[in-house]
């Protein structure tokens, strides 16, 4: 049976845990994008020393339990870690920080968008990239004109693959920058602290309910983009 | 003028030649695997080889030895390539005009009406590549390279993926860029004899990644030593005849040097000038004139040379009148009629041998 009560229970501190949820995950796929596409453009081109090693370095993220990633992010960039000392005269500190929760679902969520992205540029026949070059066009504007536009539907799902999995991602986030409220508690935090406390089953499965939601939401917008992209492709009007 | 010389090897395979074109379509024939995409790829600059010099028109486009490469897009060489390679996420309209920004200001060339009406693209033009057939997608692959305003116009096989329907759709649209106002210079790449005895006006034959021989279209087609690398069934002179005359029963009266001749299908109007293809081996070759013969089409001839085959074939190189022809006998008739450079006979051609498809211009 299913009961709409739950969605009563969704206080501040839940509200306050989507939106950094939501926060976090914009601005990691934001940052991440054109780095993926850069990692997918040489794993799918280039051929040169050490492509191997990049490749399971890059994919490291998807296979290790996520505490360890933390673990290493906070080895990294804690407070007393050298690197950590070095961003912090800058500014910029991102253990216990949301920041660091970006660093976090960016590098969790990396694999999964340059592998959508690697693909999609693999289908790209390079004989439609060289026929552009001899009408005279130099690489730039066939990268703009012909690549981007074939690849975009691979762009488009990496980018939904990495806002998703940084909206879920917690083991890394947790260990790396705790479980403040309001400050670096997202909304996976939220949910597993609200299932220490006696009796927050409820406020539990309303953010669960908001967070499937806003999954649902993420996978039908890119659907309907990917599909008129795919229309215009095929030519089919 | 397209001079080249290129030296390039691969796993097994290794090209080294040297040739030159002039205005007109130059035709690069050969097998597949004789080179002839590796030639026109270094020509466009898609690919660098080992070492070589391409000069077109006094440009150095590739110099090894001096350093000089000039990347594909600043060669304004336009290019149809055999599988068309149109864009598939614009459509007909923007695939044409895809280059126009990149051709230099005051460029001449064709304008974008004139290449519609030339290729017959204007019902196309709001049509996505992925719905054409595929002469169409030739016609507007050929448009686009127009439109960019090339200097040298590259065609690697661009009617070898069409069936036949579909390459007599195309081929009076390059005859028409030929003997038109454009002017422009064509480098040819076809394995088809027929297409080249239609079209080209210089002959270029590669085997192996060599050079075998190189020159005016009627003069390579006339030459005997030609016969193996075009293929005996393949071999064949060209001559050009004036049409004169058309018949009730289909039969048209041709105009050649050495006298006339009596063809079907010939489409052509009365005065035009027409290209024939006479295979080697469709010339029957009598020492005297021959009488009570189903076949009227007998010219007098001089035979020029015997070139004695690998087989047990010959390839005789006949004079008619000036006009030059080629036929392909056995060595055994080479010895009983004992055929000899300098020697008077008959040559009966058999009026079907001209295919309607090699009566060109």
């Amino acid at each position: 049976m299913v009961s709409f009560g739950p969605i009563m229970d969704l206080d501040a501190a839940a509200w306050a845990a989507l939106t950094l949820s939501l926060r976090v995950a914009s601005v990691a796929m934001l940052c991440s994008l054109p780095l993926a596409l850069w990692v997918a453009w040489i794993l799918a081109r280039k051929e040169f020393p050490g492509k191997g090693l990049l490749s399971a370095l890059v994919h490291l993220p998807l296979v290790l339990p996520p505490v360890v990633t933390g673990y290493l992010l906070l080895l990294s960039f804690g407070r007393n870690a050298p690197l950590g000392r070095l961003l912090e005269s800058f500014g910029i500190g991102l253990a216990f920080h949301w920041t660091g929760a970006v660093l976090a679902a960016l590098i969790m969520g990396f694999p999964l968008m340059v592998r959508a992205m690697r693909l999609a540029i693999e289908a790209v026949d390079p004989r439609i990239e060289a026929a552009a070059a001899t009408l005279g066009a130099p690489r730039v504007s066939v990268f703009c004109r012909v690549t981007l536009p074939l690849i975009f539907p691979g762009i488009l799902a990496g980018a939904v693959m990495g806002f998703a999995k940084a909206m879920g991602e917690f083991g890394a986030t947790i260990t790396f920058v705790a479980n403040i409220p309001g400050q670096t508690q997202t909304l996976p935090s939220a949910i597993w602290t609200a299932l220490q406390v006696p009796g927050g089953e409820n406020r539990a499965l309303a953010m669960a309910a908001l967070a499937g939601l806003v999954a649902l939401a993420a996978v039908l917008l890119s659907e309907a983009l990917a599909r008129r992209v795919a229309k215009r492709i095929s030519g089919a009007r | 003028m397209l001079e080249v010389t290129l030296r390039h090897g691969f796993d097994g395979f290794d090209l080294d030649l040297s040739f030159s074109t002039e205005g007109g379509i130059t035709a690069l024939f050969g097998r597949s695997g004789a080179g002839k995409t590796t030639v026109i790829n270094a020509v466009a600059g898609l690919l660098r080889p080992d070492m070589g010099r391409v000069v077109l028109d006094g440009e150095t486009l590739l110099d090894t030895e001096r350093g000089i490469w000039v990347p594909p897009h600043r060669r304004r060489l336009g290019y149809v390539f055999q599988d068309a390679r149109l864009f598939p996420h614009l459509d007909v309209r923007r695939n044409l005009t895809f280059g126009a920004r990149y051709a230099p200001r005051g460029s001449s060339g064709a304008s974008f009406n004139d290449v519609v009406a030339l290729l017959g693209l204007e019902p196309l033009l709001d049509r996505a590549p992925a719905t054409l057939s595929g002469g169409e997608k030739q016609r507007v692959a050929l448009g686009r390279a127009l439109l960019c305003h090339p200097r040298l116009l590259l065609m690697d096989e661009p009617l070898a993926s069409l069936d036949g329907p579909r390459k007599q759709e195309i081929l009076p649209y390059l005859e028409r860029l030929r003997d038109g106002a454009l002017g422009l210079p064509i480098l040819y790449v076809s394995h088809a004899v027929d297409e080249i005895a239609r079209l080209a006006d210089r002959l270029v034959l590669l085997q192996n990644g060599r050079l075998k021989a190189q020159g005016a279209l009627f003069d390579v087609m006339a030459d005997p030593a030609a016969v193996p690398l075009l293929g005996v069934r393949e071999a064949g002179a060209v001559l050009e005849a004036d049409v004169i005359a058309h018949a009730e029963d289909g039969l048209s009266t041709l105009a050649v040097r050495a006298g006339q001749l009596e063809l079907p299908g010939v489409q052509a109007p009365i005065g035009s000038r027409v290209r024939l293809r006479v295979l080697a081996q469709d010339v029957i070759l009598s020492r005297q004139r021959p009488e009570g013969l189903s076949s009227v089409n007998i010219l007098a001839v001089r035979v020029e040379a015997v070139h004695p085959g690998d087989g047990p074939g010959a390839a005789i190189a006949l004079s008619a009148g000036g006009d030059r022809l080629l036929a392909r006998v056995t060595a055994r008739a080479v010895r009983d009629l004992d055929l000899r450079a300098g020697m008077e006979c008959y040559a009966i051609i058999k009026a079907t041998t001209v295919a309607p498809g090699s009566i060109g211009r």
